[in-house]
């Protein structure tokens, strides 16, 4: 890591736009566009499911056609097609894959580029990396290393093949899929995703990734991440994800369901840089993602960090579920737009169980022409007896054309909890800036300090190799957004 | 006239065939502006609770009962003069009242206090100063008001009207009583139009009363224009029945450098909404919007403030706290909008409360929404409980829980309390919270600030030699 980030980062800036633009030329297979039960039908077909899977996506998909899609958020957009987005694109596959030479070097090339070596080098690093190509997980790294310790890290396909039972159990366990609009779309349309299952009392000896990628064109992105943490377990997970740069928006509504048993502990960071369209605002992926997480036993704790850049609208709301006494919910967040990016942000904390506790520190940068919404809901519930939180949600902006939002639900409803909720909005001050000149630090490197000092609280939570990426991501996206 | 439809479709039947009788007085602004309004009615309806600004006050459990809703004057069955003896020590106030929404006629429509105030009816306003009265009436209101103000400005009857011409300080606080005291449950509009000219002063209470153990529903609309450099204190005393529903709406548009202080304070009432809307319309203005609410039993509170910083240069600060017993429920709603190019905007929010039993609920949605930079703006709501610190030091001095208890709400509250300004009128509201924090206070048989009985001191039974 380099010492003086800072320095690296104004470098970074000053080249580069969107550097993870790239399109692989890769043969891909596609489902026909639209959606009918055909579809569906299609996608399971195609991914071998057993009858019961089918049975789960037909029943999402009719709920689904009775649902309107929500307009309350923040953010604006022409009305989605769904009878324009392909559902189903998978880098086409000969036969299955028994080690790496035998992926496409195309592949692995654009991998690479994106700093995601799936290489065994990657073993210094101590990284297991789950990588997800439009909607198909390519490779899965150390799995050997993992099933040691009978943790068992693999595409959401595979789980459904080996480990019914499992996810049976979970899935639709904390978003069911009558959950929301994009929950029973995903539920009736995903293609793949991650499942990962931690034992009783293991902690995970590596960080666990998953990649994501979009690839082809007009498709959309569906993936479902399962995570559970049996009693006493523990596992940090970290999600990364990329798309090409197009004119057309591409959608991309994912599940992410975590379940912590007694004393688990989960960590989930995202660092989310989904191509956030043109200068103009042309293109970008819509980011429609539903996250909850459930502390199901006692003690157990899950905490999300999430560093949100990319995306030309992003839409979505880590949550936590405290069901059990003495549970533990945080979130960390930085969510930063640029030029005509929309974000509406935040998080819910759930209060059921006995002397629970909730942190949220919600950070919003908004640059140019963006606007940057925090939503968040805490609610304590009459059993929750004794419940804490804490909400702190800063808004930073810098220009004159962006706007910054901040549209939290606070419920209680027992007289024993305590919740406070704060908030600020507020511009680079002057005199921060006065002093940094002063001291010779010119007024670009100063706005870079001072940013990352500002996300620094959310930053020091991710793992390391994401805070770096990160600390990066944050400079590049302010880019020309100063003066 | 006493029918049993539902209130809305009733209101709709009345303007239909009562329309003549209602416009008989008009002058032709208004018939527009009735029409105009009536139209938005009939498409609206009264809100529900899928919108968003009133999912969590129910109002459908009001539509239960049937409330009679007459176009003519509504007469009282006691004596007016009666009703309205009304004083607060040390505290000399002009009156105007209202009965069952009507004005009480004591000196005649209007008139002219020797300050230059000008009040009366807003019945009579609109013919004695059509010019005045067009250029501000329905112009401060909300563009796309809810149903309550579109049937207000349709129905609209009569109400307070004030005008402080330029550069008059008036002497004396204005007061506007408002009663209900009908043996049927009524349905009562009220409208009320409040200007202050360049440079003017004005303080102004206004107190919501119920007089009998009836239901009634109470639907208030009140403009407030505030010219350059004007300065106006509003407080707003609510105390009604458990079975009274209050809807307030209060529009004010703020010229550059005027001022506004309001502090709404609500005692008792079975189900009260307060839409407050400042729109803050030139460089300098100011807008401290604080209030108070004390409830218990099942009642039902719901504070809608909206403060928008239409240009640059204004301050606000909003601070509202509350104390919540029983199953009682509290709402509180602040948004601040701050304009593009609203630049050097300052505005404070925030809501603090205390929830006493495990029944009691708050639901407390602090909004921002900011589209200038160079602002700041802050926010902050907090719900928790006594401090047991705070009581443990008390406790540990001799003082009983109940006092105890008693003194740190009381602690609690007096941060609103000590921003009124009126000395008489803040002994009295201290009196009062007083009283209500020891359940004493019930609705008055009488004017909420002449409570019948003698004088009679308020004191915690502590020794504060032992503090």
């Amino acid at each position: 890591m380099d010492k003086n980030p800072t320095n690296n980062i104004l470098d970074e800036v000053t080249q580069s736009e969107y550097k993870f633009g790239f399109f692989t030329d890769i043969d891909t297979e596609v489902a026909p566009k639209g959606l009918t039960e055909d579809t569906i039908r299609f996608i399971s077909a195609k991914k071998e499911e057993p009858e019961w899977m089918l049975e789960f996506r037909l029943k999402a998909f009719r709920h689904w056609l009775t649902l309107e899609q929500p307009e309350w958020a923040h953010v604006e957009f022409p009305k989605i097609n769904y009878q324009d987005i392909i559902y189903y694109a998978a880098p086409k596959r000969k036969k299955e894959l028994e080690s790496l030479d035998e992926v496409d070097p195309e592949l692995l090339d654009t991998f690479n580029k994106l700093g995601i070596s799936l290489d065994e080098q990657k073993r210094l690093t101590g990284v297991a990396v789950d990588a997800v190509i439009d909607s198909v997980s390519v490779k899965t790294t150390f799995q050997d290393t993992l099933a040691k310790h009978g943790i068992i890290f693999c595409s959401f396909s595979e789980a459904v093949r080996n480990h019914p039972d499992l996810v049976k159990q979970y899935m639709g366990s904390v978003v069911p899929y009558t959950d929301n609009y994009f929950a029973a779309l995903n539920s009736a349309v995903f293609s793949d995703g991650s499942f990962c299952f931690i034992p009783k009392g293991v902690r995970c000896p590596l960080e666990l990734s998953t990649y994501f990628r979009i690839n082809a064109a007009n498709t959309g992105q569906f993936e479902r991440t399962l995570i559970v943490a049996e009693a006493g377990s523990y596992v940090s997970y970290m999600e990364g994800c990329t798309a090409p740069m197009r004119d057309e928006n591409q959608l991309h509504a994912a599940i992410v369901e975590i379940v912590a048993m007694d004393e688990a502990e989960v960590k989930y960071s995202t660092v989310q840089n989904w191509y956030p369209g043109d200068k103009q605002g042309k293109g970008g992926v819509y980011n429609f993602v539903t996250k909850r997480g459930m502390c199901k036993g006692h003690h157990s704790k899950i905490s999300w960090t999430q560093v949100e850049t990319g995306s030309s609208i992003t839409w979505k709301y880590p949550s936590c579920v405290l069901m059990g006494d003495h549970s533990i919910g945080e979130f960390y967040s930085v969510a930063v737009t640029n030029n005509y990016q929309q974000a509406d942000t935040g998080t819910k904390m759930i209060h059921i169980g006995k002397n629970t506790r909730s942190t949220i520190i919600s950070k919003g940068i908004s640059a140019g022409k963006s606007n940057n919404s925090y939503r968040g809901l805490v609610k304590i519930l009459p059993g929750a007896t004794n419940s804490r939180n804490f909400s702190q949600c800063d808004s930073l902006l810098l220009g004159d054309k962006c706007g910054a939002h901040t549209f939290p639900y606070i419920q209680a409803k027992n007289e024993s909890s305590i919740i406070e909720h704060e908030a600020t909005t507020s511009k680079i001050s002057e005199d921060q800036l006065f002093y940094c000149n002063q001291r010779g630090i010119d007024t670009e490197k100063a706005i870079g300090l001072i940013v990352n000092g500002y996300a620094k609280e959310v930053l020091n939570k991710l793992p390391m190799e994401f805070a770096v990426e990160a600390q990066k991501l944050l400079s590049i996206t302010l880019e020309g957004s100063v003066g | 006239m006493q029918q049993q439809l539902p209130l809305d479709s009733m209101l709709k039947e009345q303007y239909d065939t009562h329309r003549e009788e209602l416009i008989a007085r008009d002058i032709p602004t208004v018939t527009n502006l009735r029409d105009k309004a009536f139209a938005a009615f009939q498409k609206s309806g009264f809100p529900d609770s899928s919108q968003e600004k009133w999912r969590n006050t129910s109002i459908e459990d009001l539509w239960e009962d049937t409330f009679e809703h007459q176009i003519g004057i509504m007469k009282s069955d006691r004596n007016v003069e009666e009703l309205f003896r009304c004083e607060v020590h040390n505290f000399d106030t002009e009156i105007v009242s209202l009965l069952n929404g009507w004005h009480v006629k004591n000196d005649g429509d209007m008139r002219t206090l020797p300050d230059g105030v000008i009040m009366g009816s807003i019945q009579a306003a609109m013919k004695v100063y059509p010019a005045l009265f067009e250029k501000h009436f329905c112009q401060i209101c909300d563009e796309n008001p809810n149903g309550f103000v579109s049937i207000n400005t349709a129905m609209m009857q009569d109400g307070v009207f004030i005008y402080v011409p330029d550069g008059v300080v008036a002497e004396k606080t204005i007061q506007i009583i408002k009663m209900i005291d009908r043996k049927e449950q009524v349905f009562v509009q009220t409208r009320n139009l409040i200007v202050l000219g360049k440079n003017s002063q004005l303080s102004l209470m206004h107190c919501d009363d119920s007089i009998n153990q009836q239901s009634s529903l109470v639907n208030t609309v009140t403009e407030i224009f505030l010219d350059e450099n004007a300065s106006l204190e509003l407080y707003k005393l609510q105390n009604l029945n458990d079975q009274s529903g209050l809807v307030n709406s209060t529009f004010v548009r703020q010229m550059a450098s005027s001022n506004l202080k309001t502090n709404t304070l609500t005692f008792n009432c079975g189900l009260i909404r307060n839409n407050i809307t400042v729109n803050l319309d030139g460089a300098g203005a100011h807008a401290d919007v604080l209030g108070l609410y004390l409830m218990d039993k099942q009642q039902h509170i719901d504070n809608q403030i909206q403060i928008n910083h239409n240009v640059a240069h204004c301050t606000s600060n909003e601070l509202f706290k509350g104390i919540l017993d029983d199953e009682a429920s509290a709402v509180f709603n602040g948004y601040i909008y701050v304009a593009r190019d609203a630049q050097k905007t300052n505005a404070y929010q925030n809501n603090n409360n205390i929830l006493l039993k495990p029944t009691a609920t708050i639901n407390t949605m602090p909004f921002l929404e900011i589209y200038a930079d160079d602002v700041k703006c802050s926010h902050g709501a907090t719900i928790g409980q006594l401090d047991q610190e705070a009581m443990f030091y008390l406790r540990s001095r001799g003082i009983a829980a109940d006092n105890a208890r008693l003194l740190l709400m009381y602690a609690f509250a007096a941060d609103i309390i000590n921003h009124i300004s009126i000395e008489p009128l803040r002994q009295r509201i201290d009196d009062m919270v007083k009283k209500r924090l020891r359940g004493e206070l019930s609705v008055c048989d009488k004017c909420i600030l002449h409570c019948g009985a003698p004088e009679k001191q308020y004191h915690f039974d502590i020794d504060l030699s032992k503090l």
